[in-house]
């Protein structure tokens, strides 16, 4: 099958084909860990492909109470559009609807980029002219300028303004290629938890995992995308099928992340997780989604992963 | 460091608009000594009141101040002034960036109009501090001021950005407020009077203007970033954050965007 292996699973010589994205960061706190969470997943919800949902978002991290501007315990969202006016678009719309919304929340940008993107500056319209701003320094001394939004809890505190970083990459991903499907899940599940521990990464689809990965186009007309014929198990022994014959399931986890190196750096360490428990679950082999190379700039390729540290090469 | 050291009582007000480091730098000794301080006819050079010694750096020293030398500081854009003794009117009036420490105690309209920077007086402050000078459209515009003792009254008129911290004030602190933060340990009456926007913690008030309503005591996520803003310029101030405070909204005789917080 391949004559690459990594702690004896199988690993197939190709490579995972991303593309460049706009992302944004923000933080959102509250009063307790629950209920940032709470804002935070509710935000974070359909939006799991640009493609279907208009973002791809996830929790990057909890924070503690030392690590937000407001000394309440916090979450870091990352969101990924096609686009900066895409990506302003979905911020403010779920920022608008999910967060704003959430008893007891504020609002901070999260990460520090090139292109602005208005956010309480826009949203400060819901205070239908009760709203303030107000500039203030932050523990570092940089002047940040934040809305008040009167609520019926009291004030929703937003930064006026977050930025979009240059550089985000989406579509990293993995195939896991597996016996049964309650040994598959287990072995994404692991390679999940070690993917997501990269700071600056996320996992946006549920738990992480995609059970539907997708090729470009479809034989019924208009279809953007369709099954990846060649990864379903039902349909082994046609032309085309990649998968070997005791293969039952096939799981992927797809990454995204403000940085090419945190694409690199989260898909190595769900590789590398995912096959130290491989043989203990089934695994059959590793592989990776790609299109032949020609949409995506960006290719991670798995021969370059399965060294433990970074010699990553991007093609 | 440069230094200017007085040798004797001014004979007249002096403006020491164009004396700071980034002036003098391009100065010899002589054309510094030259220098018109002046405000009258009879011409009184720098040279005639300190005796001046200049090193080209960013930081000037004036040992001896006067409560004759007025501007000090004023247009500061750069560098460092510190002030040991009293200054006149309009201290760092029109400041644009840079740090300016006086020991002593600052004559009327201190930090007037200015955009940037920290003004710090260790003493006491003349009335109209961080406040708008006749016709002027603004007062502190988005400058720090620190004021280590008392302000007298009109604190912060008119202001329109910035920071003001005070020990205490006197009447009408924050009147005319157009956007801003003002901190003060206590202040006389009618605090806020006039103000469209903006934020006043106070420790104690005098008698409160009947245009303001009180909406009841909040916990406010704002509150909490602005105890971490005070707590690098004054801890006292920042103190009064983390007690119980009553929030009045006004003045209702403008916009009334504009908030006083008191100690409950």
């Amino acid at each position: 099958m391949s004559d690459l292996t990594l702690n004896g699973i199988p690993v197939i010589d190709t490579f995972a084909e991303a593309f460049d994205v706009a992302g944004t960061a923000i933080v959102v706190t509250n009063d307790t860990a629950k209920w940032a969470m709470i804002a935070a997943t509710t935000m974070t919800g359909f939006a799991t492909s640009v493609i279907g949902c208009g973002a791809e978002a996830g929790i990057d991290a909890e924070l503690s109470p030392e690590e937000t501007p407001d000394g309440r315990p916090g979450v870091r969202i990352l969101l990924f559009g096609f686009e900066p006016n895409g990506l302003k678009d979905q911020l403010i719309k779920r920022v608008g609807q999910c967060i704003l919304t959430c008893p007891g929340t504020a609002c901070y940008a999260g990460v520090d980029g090139p292109t602005k993107i208005k956010l309480g500056g826009a949203i400060r319209y819901f205070g239908d002219g009760f709203a303030v701003a107000k500039r203030l320094p932050d523990a570092t001394g940089k002047a940040r300028r934040y809305w008040r939004i009167p609520v019926m809890d009291g004030e929703f505190l937003c930064e006026d303004t977050v930025r979009a970083v240059d550089g985000a990459v989406g579509g990293g991903n993995l195939l896991f290629l597996g016996r049964t499907h309650a040994e598959t899940l287990k072995v994404a599940e692991i390679a999940v938890e070690a993917a997501k521990a990269v700071p600056g990464a996320i996992l946006p689809f549920p738990g992480g995992i995609v059970r539907s990965g997708s090729k470009v186009g479809g034989r019924t007309k208009g279809m953007m995308a369709s099954t990846n014929d060649a990864y379903c198990p039902t349909l082994k022994g046609r032309a085309g099928s990649a998968l070997p014959a005791e293969c039952g399931v096939v799981l992927e986890i797809v990454i995204d992340a403000l940085t090419s190196q945190g694409v690199s750096d989260s898909m190595r360490a769900g590789l590398h997780a995912a096959t130290e428990i491989g043989s203990r679950h089934g695994l059959v082999a590793v592989t990776a989604g790609n299109y032949g190379g020609n949409l995506g700039r960006h290719h991670y390729h798995l021969r370059d992963l399965i060294a433990p540290h970074d010699a990553t090469k991007e093609g | 460091m440069s230094t200017l050291i007085l040798r004797a009582a001014p004979p007249e007000r002096l403006d020491f608009l164009a004396v700071n480091p980034l002036a003098l730098s391009g100065l010899s000794q002589s054309e510094a000594e030259r220098l018109n301080v002046g405000t009258t006819r009879t011409g009184v050079r720098l040279g005639d009141c300190f005796a001046v010694k200049l090193d080209g750096s960013d930081t000037l020293i004036i040992e001896g101040g006067h409560e004759r030398l007025d501007r000090v500081g004023a247009a500061l854009s750069e560098g460092t002034i510190r002030v040991t003794g009293d200054v006149g009117q309009r201290l760092g009036a029109g400041m644009a960036g840079g740090s300016l420490t006086v020991t002593g105690n600052a004559g009327p309209y201190a930090a007037s109009g200015a955009t940037g920077g920290t003004i710090l007086i260790e003493g006491d402050a003349g009335d109209h501090a961080g406040g708008a000078v006749y016709a002027a459209k603004a007062g502190l515009d988005g400058a720090t001021l620190i004021i280590r003792g008392t302000a007298g009254d009109h604190l912060g008129d008119r202001m329109r950005r910035g920071t003001i911290v005070a020990g205490r004030a006197g009447a009408f602190a924050g009147s005319r407020m157009i956007a801003g933060t003002l901190a003060a340990l206590a202040v006389g009456d009618h605090p806020g009077l006039g103000m469209r926007r903006g934020t006043l913690v106070l420790g104690s008030h005098g008698r409160m203007a009947a245009t303001f309503v009180e909406t009841g005591t909040h916990d406010l996520v704002f509150l909490r970033l602005l105890a971490t803003a005070l707590r690098g310029l004054s801890p006292e101030h920042a103190e009064l954050l983390g007690r119980p405070l009553r929030r009045y909204s006004g003045d209702l005789a403008t916009i009334a965007k504009g908030e006083i917080w008191v100690a409950a």
